[in-house]
C-alpha cells in the first residue's frame, strides 16, 4: 500500500454517520474512496454544496455542479446548495463536525501551517483559515516528511494558518495527537516502530504508554 | 410594449416602470464601466461568472481595474481572460493558486494582488452590502493576516476587526432573472453572486434565462428585483 492510500484509510476512520465533513484537496480528497459501506456522511464544497458525489458518468457533467476546485461532481440524494456566506457561516458557526487537510508543517504545539512558503508557494489561503479556526475537529492528512526533511516540527518555520490547535495528524507512519497540548505518538502504521517515527519528527514526540498499529 | 390587448390586466407595463429596471444591450451595458472601475465579479473557478460581460470588457479594453472576488480562474477562463489581456491593476481574491499567469504578474510587480480569506471575504462583501461598519472573526488571528488590522474582545475570546467591502459596479450571473430583475441561481453556481448584488453603486446581471414575472415563485426569488439596476440583453 503507498503512503497516500494508507493516509487516506486511517484518515477514513475519523468519519461516523451522519457528520458534516470538508476534505481538502490532495490527500484528503482520497478520504471520500474509504467511506466504509453502509455510513452516511455529508460531504461539504465550500463553493456552495452539501452533499458533493463523485464524479459524474461521462457526458453526465453539469457546468454548474462542481466542486471547490472547478471539477464536476454529482449530488447525493438530500444534498443543498447555498451562496458563500452560508458556506462560511457552516464552517466557523460550529456546524461542521469535522474538516481533514493537507497539510506542510505541523508543530508539536498543534499548529498547523498549509497555505504558503513565502517567495515559493503563493497560492492564497483560499478557505483554509476559515476551516482550521471554525470547524469543531481539524485532522491533518498528509506525508510525515518532505523529501526526507522533517514536517512535524519544534516550531513551524512556515506562516500559520491559524493558532487553533489542530486535533490529528495522520501519515504513513503515524497517528499524532495533542493531549495536555503535547505532540503524542498514538499510533504506529503496520511494521513501523516507535523509534521509526521519532526518527523521521524533528518534533519532541510524547510516547503514550500503549501505541498500537493503526487499523487500515 | 403594447398593452391595450391586456387592458386593465397588464401588470407588468406599470411594473417595470415603477421599478425602473432597465434592459441593456451587451455592449452599451459594459461601455458604463470606465476603466479604472473597481468590479465585485461574481464566481468560483470561473463557475458562475458572467462570461459574456467579461469577453465584453476584453473586447472594449476596459483598463486599469480592481476585481474584487473568490479568485482569477485559470488562463482562458472567466476573470483569467481579464489577467490575460492585463485590464487589472489590483485583484482581492482568497485563491490563485490554478492561475499561473495571475501569479506571475504579481510577482513582476504589475498586478497588486490583496489575498483575503475566503469567508472573510465574503462576509466584507456582505457587510458592505447590508450596511455594516465591519465584521469581527478569528481567522487569521496569529497569522499574516492580522498585520495592521485592529482586533477587539468579546465575551472573553479575541476578533480581527475587518472592514466592508464595495465596488463601483457588480457583475452577477443568474439561473433566471424575470422582466423586473428578480433573480435565482443554480447549484454551485451561485456562491458569490446574490452577496455582490447588495455590495455595489451599479449591479448588472446577466442570466441564462430570461422569464417572465410570475416564473420565479417569490419564495424562490434570491436576489428582490429592487437591487438590479440593468439586465443584459439576450444577444
Amino acid at each position: 500500500m503507498d503512503a497516500q492510500t494508507i493516509i487516506a484509510r486511517r484518515a477514513a476512520r475519523e468519519l461516523s454517520s451522519g457528520m458534516l465533513v470538508n476534505l481538502g484537496i490532495g490527500i484528503p480528497t482520497m478520504v471520500a474512496n474509504y467511506v466504509p459501506e453502509g455510513m452516511h456522511v455529508f460531504f461539504q464544497s465550500e463553493n456552495g454544496l452539501i452533499g458533493t458525489g463523485a464524479p459524474p458518468e461521462e457526458g453526465m457533467a453539469h457546468p454548474m455542479l462542481t466542486d471547490a476546485g472547478g471539477r464536476p461532481v454529482t449530488a447525493l440524494p438530500g444534498a443543498s446548495t447555498f451562496d458563500s456566506a452560508m458556506s462560511f457561516g457552516l464552517i466557523r458557526g460550529g456546524h461542521l463536525d469535522l474538516t481533514i487537510l493537507g497539510g506542510l508543517q505541523v508543530d508539536q504545539d498543534g499548529h498547523l501551517a498549509n497555505w504558503t512558503i513565502p517567495k515559493k508557494l503563493v497560492p492564497g489561503m483560499g478557505g483554509a483559515m476559515d476551516l482550521v479556526s471554525g470547524a469543531k475537529r481539524v485532522v491533518v492528512a498528509m506525508t510525515h516528511t518532505a523529501k526526507g526533511s522533517p514536517k512535524i516540527v519544534k516550531k513551524c518555520t512556515l506562516p500559520l494558518t491559524s493558532t487553533r490547535q489542530v486535533d490529528l495528524v495522520i501519515t504513513e507512519l503515524a497517528v499524532i495527537a495533542f493531549p495536555n497540548g503535547r505532540a503524542t505518538l498514538i499510533e504506529t502504521a503496520p511494521g513501523v516502530s516507535a523509534a521509526q517515527v521519532t526518527e523521521a519528527t524533528q518534533a519532541d514526540l510524547v510516547i503514550a504508554k500503549n501505541v498500537p498499529e493503526m487499523t487500515l | 410594449m403594447p398593452d391595450s390587448a391586456w387592458g386593465p390586466c397588464a401588470p407588468s407595463h406599470d411594473l417595470l416602470k415603477a421599478f425602473a429596471m432597465q434592459t441593456r444591450p451587451l455592449a452599451e451595458s459594459v461601455a458604463m464601466i470606465p476603466d479604472g472601475a473597481s468590479l465585485l465579479v461574481g464566481g468560483f473557478m470561473a463557475v458562475g461568472t458572467p462570461e459574456r460581460i467579461i469577453d465584453e470588457i476584453v473586447r472594449q479594453n476596459k483598463r486599469n481595474l480592481t476585481v474584487i472576488a473568490n479568485d482569477t480562474a485559470a488562463p482562458g477562463k472567466g476573470i483569467g481572460k481579464l489577467v490575460d489581456a492585463k485590464l487589472l491593476r489590483k485583484a482581492i481574491v482568497s485563491h490563485i493558486g490554478l492561475n499561473p499567469e495571475t501569479q506571475r504578474q504579481m510577482i513582476a510587480g504589475t498586478l497588486v494582488v490583496e489575498l483575503v480569506p475566503q469567508g472573510t471575504l465574503i462576509e466584507r462583501i456582505r457587510a458592505g452590502g447590508y450596511g455594516l461598519g465591519g465584521i469581527l472573526t478569528q481567522t487569521g488571528i496569529g497569522t499574516p493576516v492580522e498585520d495592521g488590522k485592529q482586533s477587539v474582545e468579546v465575551n472573553g475570546k479575541t476578533y480581527l476587526i475587518e472592514t466592508p467591502l464595495r465596488a463601483d459596479f457588480a457583475l452577477v450571473q443568474a439561473f433566471l432573472a424575470d422582466y423586473l430583475g428578480n433573480l435565482s441561481y443554480a447549484l454551485t453556481a451561485r456562491n458569490f453572486n446574490p452577496v455582490i448584488a447588495m455590495a455595489a453603486e451599479t449591479v448588472i446581471v446577466c442570466a441564462e434565462h430570461i422569464v417572465p414575472v410570475g416564473v420565479i415563485s417569490p419564495d424562490h426569488i434570491m436576489t428582490p428585483a429592487p437591487v438590479v439596476d440593468y439586465l443584459v440583453a439576450n444577444s
